[in-house]
Order: structure tokens, then C-alpha cells, then sequence
């Protein structure tokens, strides 16, 4: 569990608490959500974040939640909806290291959370130091001739 | 904004809690029944779902104006993360298993702690300040399902019995608890909870790149099945078959089972990819050896395919005649091939003299029969060059998506057939004239007709034999959209002539002609080739191919054969393999994207080990993907860890321990369950390959690695060998079973791998008579047989090495590709092939700076070297590579590339 060491004060621990407090050190404030209930939203993924996507650990487990996620995503851009939050980006790292494992088959299978997960990791400054997960499926080869 | 409860559920404490502490004005509803987490969940009047406890709590907060702080942040996520696990937890220990309060609490010790701290520490009277937050709500209705009232914490956390008395008895949370804790509600959440698995705290799993065993896989053995692997494991290798050496040629044989398999026959004027490999030469030569291993009476046949359009217009790109095309290519794919090591009994070609008499004989015979009708098409013909065009001596622009350079026959793309007469702005290939409209005379196939003979015998044919469900499904679909005559004559010179008045200056169409090459190669091979081809009583015919090629071999060759009614063996077991994809980021639009066969042999990579892989993804049943990644993956986990381990520690024990002798065994129950096991997974791999089930076959024989590997790590032989005499006895009779396990790996690994199986022979000494398959497990190396050199079977691949690789053959246009004779169709007609790296699209700025660099560092590099007086050998090696790269380098900027001779030649 990560701790961030402030100036003042004990500190604070937990991902999604440091996200959320950087965030408002950056005056970003809108990567929280603006309205009441975006702010819910947005509460409500980093909370799936750290207890369904981290405390997952069967492939399962994996299975279930990229099945929620691409109902979740269907009819929407990005998780709190329209607008772009930190839900998006700690989603995105949380879910890195399974979008890489998935095969083409799978990520056509989840196909409004890898729209997502592409969106996301081309989106500025996100992607950092991950590698980029591939989308495009090249066939290597036809029969015809 | 409704709210809907459940009740019963602990988290409806919180939420329930939360809105009556901040107010918030919603309507009850109970949950739907069977809803089965267990959670409330708000709906908003907006649409929007909140269905996490927490958030909801939150929400309410919100909308009154109380904004998140990091201190509420902080709590909400631990109370997430840390308390709500270890609660859940204790609520299950209180409410199943009957555990009083404080007992069950125990598991809590250390969280309700933390809150102690928290709360003595600050001197405030709440979790977040010195006014209730959500924070306490929270907090408190996942305590208060758990403790119920204060007197069960500990008298020394005195701060916490404090809050937690004045949260229990402010109002919303009496309200709340009196509204969900009603005893009768917390028995039917007991209901729940006795169906769910008891929650497990902070299980830190190991991560590990095994592939994690499928649940139930582990069935129970039966005593008979002990016993009887047992018994067989003690008649030893007396009880195997003899190995079966055919004669040769290899003819079908009465009272044997014949196979006769075929792979789809690659054409010629393509070095083949990885995927053409895979889908039908790999796979039959799998299945080949299996029948082999099997003592069936086999024969494998394939060649190249050489008729045809494609190799006459290669032809005129190369100025070379169509047969040295096929010359060439033909060697190219025959080493291909050998260097997989492809066991075809006879590998041979479609352009020689059996193939026309055997076509013509099949065509007279159809035309006898009254099977072919005539009939006139409209076709382009170029008055210049003074013929009519064939599909690929036309381009133009693609009537569907308006391609500037579709195909008479189809369009690159977008894919779709095109009838060439419904090009848009059509050019004659050779001489880039414009071609008109031409009626011409053209033979066609009556499959109408035909569908009476046809359909009882697919009928037959699917219900005897093994078709893949893909060729099923596609057949279907064939027949279902109706049969239509089909055009068998092409205007082309490259070809088996028609043998007609009136056709003579024309040729048999491709899908016509290529099927018989089946039949003329094994002519080629025996002058008793009749005796597989017009024998169906005898022969059972196994067809390999990739799916697109189904209709031809299912629908349409086997209606010419029907026509032809001549006794002909048709396919009984057709197996066709989905698509392998490539996985890479860049999208080159010119054919030919990914691994070609000959590159294969350039990776560095041993062919056992390309075989093993494309194998393991075998696309059956649905498409897969080649990955770099999950080769070296595979490599290191699969075959390194698992296989090559278990197989080099079984041998390296005999040698170590017992100077190379197999030692005594003396069988404990532990070990007869083992054999059980191991028989259990040969007779899984013996059902899934009488099926064809290749791919998932090969996870039965890493299945038996890893129990073995098991074993040996259960048993621990090179501890006991230095105990006392029962010990070493126990190491011996380890190590016995497990080289006789390594020996049986050696026999079912031949098929998939067989230099890795030849070494493994080798190294353990395993007499040929034994490398026969059988369904028992039997002890083929007993108690004093010797053992050779034992070594390891793989190497480690790094990921380094597998980068570059990626990069290699993964993006962009690799070097290699030049030597692909499809990467590109230039027009170029009489230039000899390309230089290596003219392909590279010149002034790809991208590439101009990744090469500019690199000459950069390797110029660095040599300078370096040079300082440090390094070995002139060394110096020598690095300045070529800078030579190479600088040569790269004025390729990809359009520039001559004028190479310095290198300095140290000229001086002397």
C-alpha cells in the first residue's frame, strides 16, 4: 500500500486517497468530477479499482470483472461517463497487466473495454512508462491464391 | 433517487446510516430477490447506478455539500481494502461456524487498533475531525453487524468504545440498525452466507507463468485402474507391439489399418508462412508420425501446386519461364520443409505428366457422363496482347470499395470476390492496355447435377468419420446457398490442356486440376499409386488444410471424383484449422505481413522448437495468435521448466546416483497412484490425436512432465540417497519411475518434436523397439539397463533476443522479406529479384532516424574500442556491423549505397 509523505501532517495512505489528493494539489479538480454525483462515480471506481481489480487473483476473478466492465462500458466513453476522470486513469493501471496477457480473441470478446483501454492509453501523459497494449490484428497469412 | 436494500445485508447498515445522517431523501425499495452480492444499490434519478456501498454513502454526503477530504478518502479506502475483508470474515466465523463475539472479533485485533490509535492520536471525538463524516458512518456500520454494542471490544481501546457508543446510539444509526439487524433479518443473511465459500483473508498468491491446472482435472482414481496400470507397467516392454517397418513404396496392406494423409498442397509461387505451415503441412506431419507410432499403414503425400494464373504472371515479373518459377519454388519449399522436418513419404509437384493424364482421364470420364456443360461468358480480352485476360493479368479499380488496384479476382483491400468484367477502369496487366468485353466459349461442372451423388455420401462421410466442425459448417453453408455449375476451363498456357476441340487453346482452372495433384504425386511416388486412390474399401483418407480451402475438398473435388465414377477414395476425415494471426501494431497493406518459413530457420531458433510452438497454437477450433512473447514464454516455461527439467533430472539422477544403471523399484502405493495417473493422461492423448485433437493432445504430455516434476519434488531422491538403506531404496525406485516416465515422453513427444525425442532416445539409451505407442504404461528401461550422456534438451530464451527478433520480422519491412516473393508485386518486369533492402519504402522518415541513431551509436561504440585497444578481431566484427548499418542507412534515404571498402583490407 503506497504512502505519501506530506509536509504536514502524518502523511496519508492508500492509492486511491494519494491519486485523489495529488489531484487536487494540481488543481485538477475536475479528474475528480464535478457534480455530486460524478464525484460518486468516480468514488465508486477507484473503490472497484482497489478492492475488485487488485483483490482479484483467479482468472475467474479476471474473467468477471472484464465482463462487468464491457456492460459498464457499452454505452459510455469513459467510466464516469462523458468526461474524462482519475477513475479512468488508475482503472487503466490497474488493468494493464491483464489487457496485455489477453489474446486477440479475448480482446475482440471485451470489445468496449479494450475501445476503452486504447482511448485511454493514447490519451496525453497517461500511458507513462507501460508499454502500449496492441489492438490491430494483422493475419499472417490467407490461403488464396 | 431510490435506494433498494436488502434485508438482512450487512451494507445496507451503512448506506441506510449514511442517508438518515445526511438526509437524503430516498425511497425504500426492497432488492430484487435473488440479487445475489448482497449490496444496496442507489438509483439515481438521472439513470445512473451507484452500486457500491461506500459510494452511496458518500453520494448522500455530497449532496448535502460535505465535500470528500483526504482524511474521509483515506478511511473509506482502508475501510475497502483492510476492514471490510477481515469483517466480513469474522461475521462469517460469528454466524456459520458460531463463534461469540469477541472471539470471532479476534481476526479484527489488529484494525480495531488502528482505529485507537487513530482517534487518541488526533483527540478528536470523530473519525475525520471533530464532527461526523461519512467516514463514521462508514466505519461503524461495517463494526456494528460484528460487535453489536461496545462492551465486546476490549476495555483498553478506550477511545474506540467511546465513538463506537456514540455512533450506535446517535439516531440514524439506531434507525438503521433497527431497521436491518432485526435477528430474523440476520438469519436469512446466515441462509446466504452458508452458500458462499468462506471468505479467505489476504491470501498473497504466488504469481507464476504456469499455466494453472483446470479444476477438475484431478479425478479419483478407482482401485481397478491402479491395479491394472500396475500390471502393466510390470509386463515391461514385452508387451509392446513390434514396430511396423513398411516396405517401400508404401502400399496399402490387407487386414492393416491404411492411411493415407494429404496436406492442402501449398502453392508455388509463395514461400510459406508460419500460418501455411501450421495449417497443413505441421499438423499432417503430426498426425503422420502419430499413425506411424501407431503401426498403421501410412503414407503422407504432399507437393507444390504450380498451375495457375498467379505463376504465370510471376513469371513474367521475374522474365522467367512459369516452370523455372516453379523450379525454384519448388526447392525453396522443399527445404523449407526438410528443415522442419516434415516427414512426407514423397514430396512432389503438380506440373508432370501423370497429373495431365490423370486430369484428362477424369475429365473424359465426366464428359461422358454428361457432367459438364458449355457455356459462354463475357471476358476481358486485350486485342494487343491478343488474348483473353485470366483474373490476374487484369487490375483496376475495385467496383466495391473503388481500390485503385484490385485483382481481376479480388480485391486486396477489402477482400471481396470480383467478377474482373465488373472492374472499373480496367488494365491489361502486361501491357497496361485497356481490354474490352469478349464473349467467350468456357467448360463448366454441373454440381447441380451432382448434388444426387454427393449428398449420400457426405452423408455417409460425416457420420463415419472425423470432420472438423468448421468443414461441416462451411459445406453446409455451400450446399444450403445452392450449387451453382462451375467454370473448370481457364485462358490461360500455364496449365493441364483440355483435351477438347475448341478448348485446346485453354486450360483446366486451378481448383479443378490442383485436387488430382493428390492423385498424380502418388503416381509419381508408385506406379501402384491405384491401389490408395481407387481403393475406399481399403484406405481411410485424412485431408489437412487451412478452412478456406474446405468447399474444394469437400464439395468440389469430390463431385469431379463422384462424376467420374471410377471407385475413387474419397476423403473420409477432412480437417480443417482456423486462422493464425499475426499480433503486431503495424499494418502493412501489401500481402505477406508476419514469419515466413525460411526466416523461421535465420531466428536462430531450433526447428523442434518452432514445431512445439506453432503446434501449442494450433488454431483448432477457433483462430489463435503468434506472439514473440509467448514463444519465449512457452519456451522457457513449457519446455525449460517443465519438460526439459523433468526429463534431464530423471537421467541425471540415474547417472548421479546410481552410475548410470537403472536402479531396483519397489512400488509403494504413492507410486502405483502415479502410474494410475500417467495412464490416465496416455489414454487422453491417444483419444484426443484418433481425433485429430493435436494441439490439445500436447497438453497431455506436459501434463505427465509436470507430475513427474511433482514426484521428484515430493519424494526429494537426492535427499534420500544419502540416508539410510529404506531411504536409498525409496531414491532408487524414485528415480526408476521417473526415467521411465522421461522414456514414455520420448515416444509421444516424437510426433511434435522429433530431434528432441531422437536426443532423449539417445541420452537414455531407449532400445527403437520400444518407440512404439500403446496404451499402457509399461517399464520399458528395467532395473540395470544403462543409460548414456544425459544433457539438456533446450535453451533458455532471452527476452533480448526475443525483442530483437520482434523487431526483426515484427514491424515495418525486415530485410528478410525481400527474398518473400509475394512481399511486393512491382511491376518491374525483367529487373533480377531485388537486392535485399530495396524494399525498405525509401525516405520512411521513421526509419531513417532509428538507423541514423544507430550508426551513430555504433560509430561510439567502435571509437570506443579503438581507445581501449581492443582485440583487432573484435574492432573488425564491430566495424562491419557499422558498414552494414551505415549501407542500411543510404538505403532508406534513397541513396546509393557505396561501401566504403573496409580500411583494414585495402592496406594490405
Amino acid at each position: 500500500v503506497p504512502v505519501l509523505q506530506t509536509n504536514n501532517g502524518p502523511g496519508l495512505t492508500g492509492l486511491t486517497t494519494i491519486a485523489a489528493h495529488l489531484v487536487k494539489q494540481a488543481k485538477k479538480d475536475q479528474l475528480l468530477g464535478r457534480t455530486a454525483e460524478e464525484k460518486a462515480v468516480v468514488q465508486q471506481w477507484l473503490e472497484y479499482r482497489v478492492t475488485r481489480v487488485d483483490g482479484g487473483s483467479s482468472k475467474e476473478d479476471t474473467r468477471i470483472i472484464l465482463k462487468d466492465l464491457n456492460i459498464h462500458l457499452e454505452d459510455k466513453v469513459y467510466f464516469a461517463g462523458n468526461i474524462f476522470t482519475l477513475a479512468d486513469i488508475l482503472m487503466y493501471y490497474g488493468l494493464h497487466h491483464v489487457m496485455v496477457d489477453l489474446t486477440v480473441q479475448e480482446k475482440e470478446q471485451y470489445l468496449n473495454v479494450s475501445r476503452w483501454f486504447n482511448h485511454i492509453q493514447h490519451y496525453p501523459g497517461v500511458r507513462q512508462h507501460l508499454p502500449n497494449v496492441i489492438f490491430i490484428k494483422n493475419r499472417l497469412y490467407t490461403n488464396a491464391h | 433517487m431510490r435506494l433498494r436494500v436488502a434485508a438482512g445485508g450487512p451494507a445496507a447498515l451503512k448506506v441506510l446510516a449514511a442517508a438518515g445522517a445526511a438526509a437524503a431523501p430516498v425511497r425504500l425499495r426492497p432488492l430484487a430477490p435473488l440479487s445475489p452480492p448482497w449490496v444496496p444499490v442507489l438509483e439515481l434519478d438521472s439513470g445512473t447506478v451507484l452500486f457500491s456501498p461506500n459510494a452511496i454513502c458518500q453520494f448522500f454526503f455530497l449532496a448535502r455539500g460535505e465535500e470528500p477530504t483526504d482524511l474521509t478518502n483515506q478511511w473509506l479506502e482502508w475501510e475497502a481494502t483492510e476492514l471490510q475483508p477481515a469483517a466480513s470474515a469474522a461475521l462469517y466465523a460469528q454466524l456459520v461456524h458460531g463463534k461469540k463475539g469477541l472471539e470471532a472479533a479476534e481476526a479484527l485485533g489488529k484494525l480495531l487498533a488502528h482505529i485507537e490509535q487513530n482517534l487518541s492520536r488526533r483527540g478528536t471525538a470523530y473519525l475525520a475531525g471533530n464532527t461526523e463524516s461519512v467516514a463514521d458512518v462508514v466505519v461503524w456500520g461495517t463494526l456494528f453487524p460484528v460487535l453489536r454494542d461496545e462492551t465486546s471490544l476490549p476495555s483498553e481501546l478506550q477511545a474506540l468504545r467511546t465513538w463506537f457508543r456514540s455512533m450506535t446510539l446517535s439516531e440514524a444509526c439506531r434507525k438503521a440498525a433497527d431497521s436491518v439487524l432485526m435477528p430474523k433479518a440476520l438469519l436469512e443473511f446466515k441462509a446466504y452466507l452458508q452458500k458462499q465459500p468462506p471468505p479467505c483473508l489476504a491470501v498473497e498468491k504466488a504469481t507464476s507463468n504456469e499455466p494453472e491446472e483446470e479444476e477438475g482435472s484431478e479425478r479419483a482414481l478407482t482401485e481397478e485402474e491402479i491395479t491394472a496400470a500396475v500390471d502393466a507397467w510390470a509386463r515391461g516392454a514385452a508387451a509392446l507391439p513390434k514396430p511396423w517397418q513398411p516396405q517401400k513404396p508404401v502400399l496399402p496392406v490387407e487386414g492393416m489399418r491404411n492411411v493415407l494423409i494429404t496436406s492442402a498442397l501449398p502453392y508455388v509461387n509463395n514461400v510459406p508462412h508460419l500460418g501455411n505451415i501450421i495449417g497443413c503441412v505441421l499438423s499432417a506431419d503430426t498426425f503422420a508420425r502419430y499413425c506411424r507410432l501407431r503401426n498403421w499403414n501410412t503414407l503422407y503425400v504432399c507437393g507444390t501446386d504450380e498451375y495457375g494464373t498467379a505463376t504465370e504472371t510471376k513469371a513474367v515479373e521475374e522474365g522467367l519461364t512459369p516452370q523455372e518459377i516453379c523450379n525454384k519454388y519448388n526447392a525453396i519449399h522443399a527445404d523449407i520443409y526438410r528443415w522442419f522436418d516434415i516427414s512426407f513419404d514423397y514430396f512432389g509437384r503438380t506440373t508432370t505428366p501423370y497429373q495431365t493424364t490423370i486430369a484428362q482421364d477424369i475429365f473424359q470420364r465426366l464428359l461422358a457422363r454428361g457432367f459438364l456443360l458449355q457455356d459462354t461468358v463475357e471476358q476481358l480480352r486485350c486485342e494487343d496482347c491478343q488474348r483473353f485476360l485470366a483474373d490476374r493479368f487484369v487490375e483496376g479499380t475495385c467496383p466495391f470499395c473503388s481500390y485503385e488496384e484490385a485483382r481481376g479476382d479480388q480485391c486486396d483491400k477489402c477482400g471481396k470476390l470480383i467478377n474482373a468484367v465488373e472492374l472499373k477502369n480496367p488494365q491489361c496487366k502486361l501491357c497496361r492496355g485497356v481490354p474490352v468485353v469478349k464473349p467467350t466459349q468456357h467448360l463448366f461442372l454441373d454440381l447441380p447435377k451432382l448434388e444426387e451423388r454427393l449428398e449420400p455420401w457426405l452423408e455417409q462421410s460425416w457420420a463415419t468419420g472425423d470432420w472438423t466442425a468448421n468443414a461441416r459448417y462451411i459445406t453446409r453453408s455451400w450446399i444450403r446457398d445452392g450449387l451453382k455449375p462451375r467454370c473448370i476451363t481457364r485462358d490461360l498456357k500455364w496449365g493441364t490442356p483440355v483435351p477438347l476441340d475448341g478448348f485446346r487453346d485453354k486450360v483446366f482452372y486451378v481448383w479443378f486440376d490442383a485436387p488430382i495433384g493428390y492423385l498424380s504425386i502418388t503416381a509419381n511416388y508408385t506406379d501402384q499409386w491405384e491401389r490408395w486412390w481407387k481403393n475406399p474399401q481399403q484406405v481411410e483418407l485424412y485431408n489437412f488444410m487451412a478452412k478456406d480451402n474446405v468447399p474444394f475438398h469437400s464439395v468440389i473435388f469430390p463431385c469431379s471424383l463422384l462424376g467420374a465414377d471410377d471407385n475413387y477414395t474419397l476423403v473420409n476425415h477432412l480437417i480443417a484449422t482456423e486462422y493464425l494471426n499475426y499480433e503486431d501494431g503495424k499494418f502493412s497493406k501489401s500481402r505477406g505481413v508476419g514469419v515466413f518459413g525460411d526466416m523461421a530457420k535465420d531466428t536462430g531458433i531450433p526447428a523442434d522448437i518452432w514445431r512445439f510452438y506453432l503446434l501449442y497454437l494450433r488454431p483448432e477450433g477457433q483462430d489463435s495468435a503468434f506472439s514473440w512473447s509467448d514463444l519465449m514464454l512457452k519456451n522457457n516455461s513449457e519446455l525449460l521448466n517443465n519438460l526439459g527439467n523433468f526429463i534431464n533430472r530423471a537421467g541425471m539422477f540415474v547417472c548421479k546416483f546410481f552410475g548410470g544403471t537403472v536402479p531396483n523399484m519397489v512400488l509403494t502405493p504413492d507410486d502405483k497412484r502415479l502410474l494410475a495417473r500417467v495412464t490416465l493422461e496416455l489414454r487422453q492423448y491417444h483419444q484426443l490425436l484418433e481425433k485429430v485433437r493435436i494441439r490439445d493432445a500436447l497438453r497431455c504430455i506436459l501434463s505427465i512432465s509436470r507430475h513427474g516434476n511433482q514426484y521428484i519434488q515430493v519424494n526429494e531422491p537426492w535427499k534420500r540417497i544419502k540416508g539410510d538403506e529404506k531411504d536409498r531404496q525409496r531414491a532408487g525406485t524414485v528415480t526408476g519411475v521417473a526415467v521411465n516416465m522421461a522414456s514414455m515422453l520420448a515416444v509421444l513427444l516424437q510426433p511434435y518434436m522429433p530431434s528432441i525425442s531422437l536426443a532423449i532416445q539417445g541420452q537414455l539409451c531407449i532400445p527403437p523397439d520400444c518407440f512404439v505407442l500403446s496404451h499402457d504404461f509399461t517399464c520399458t528401461l528395467p532395473p540395470g539397463h544403462r543409460v548414456g550422456t544425459v544433457s539438456p534438451l533446450f535453451q533458455k530464451l532471452e527476452n533480448d533476443q526475443v525483442e530483437a527478433l520482434r523487431k526483426r520480422f515484427g514491424g515495418g519491412q525486415p530485410e528478410d522479406l525481400a527474398v518473400a516473393p509475394q512481399a511486393r508485386q512491382t511491376p518491374a518486369a525483367s529487373e533480377p529479384p531485388p537486392a535485399p533492402a530495396t524494399l525498405m519504402a525509401p525516405g520512411d522518415p521513421q526509419l531513417i532516424q532509428k538507423l541514423t541513431e544507430e550508426v551513430a551509436k555504433q560509430g561510439n561504440h567502435v571509437r570506443q574500442l579503438k581507445a581501449n585497444k581492443a582485440e583487432k578481431a573484435q574492432v573488425d566484427t564491430e566495424v562491419a556491423k557499422l558498414l552494414e548499418l551505415k549501407k542500411q542507412l543510404a538505403l532508406a534515404e534513397g541513396k546509393n549505397p557505396e561501401v566504403p571498402v573496409p580500411k583494414g583490407k585495402r592496406k594490405k
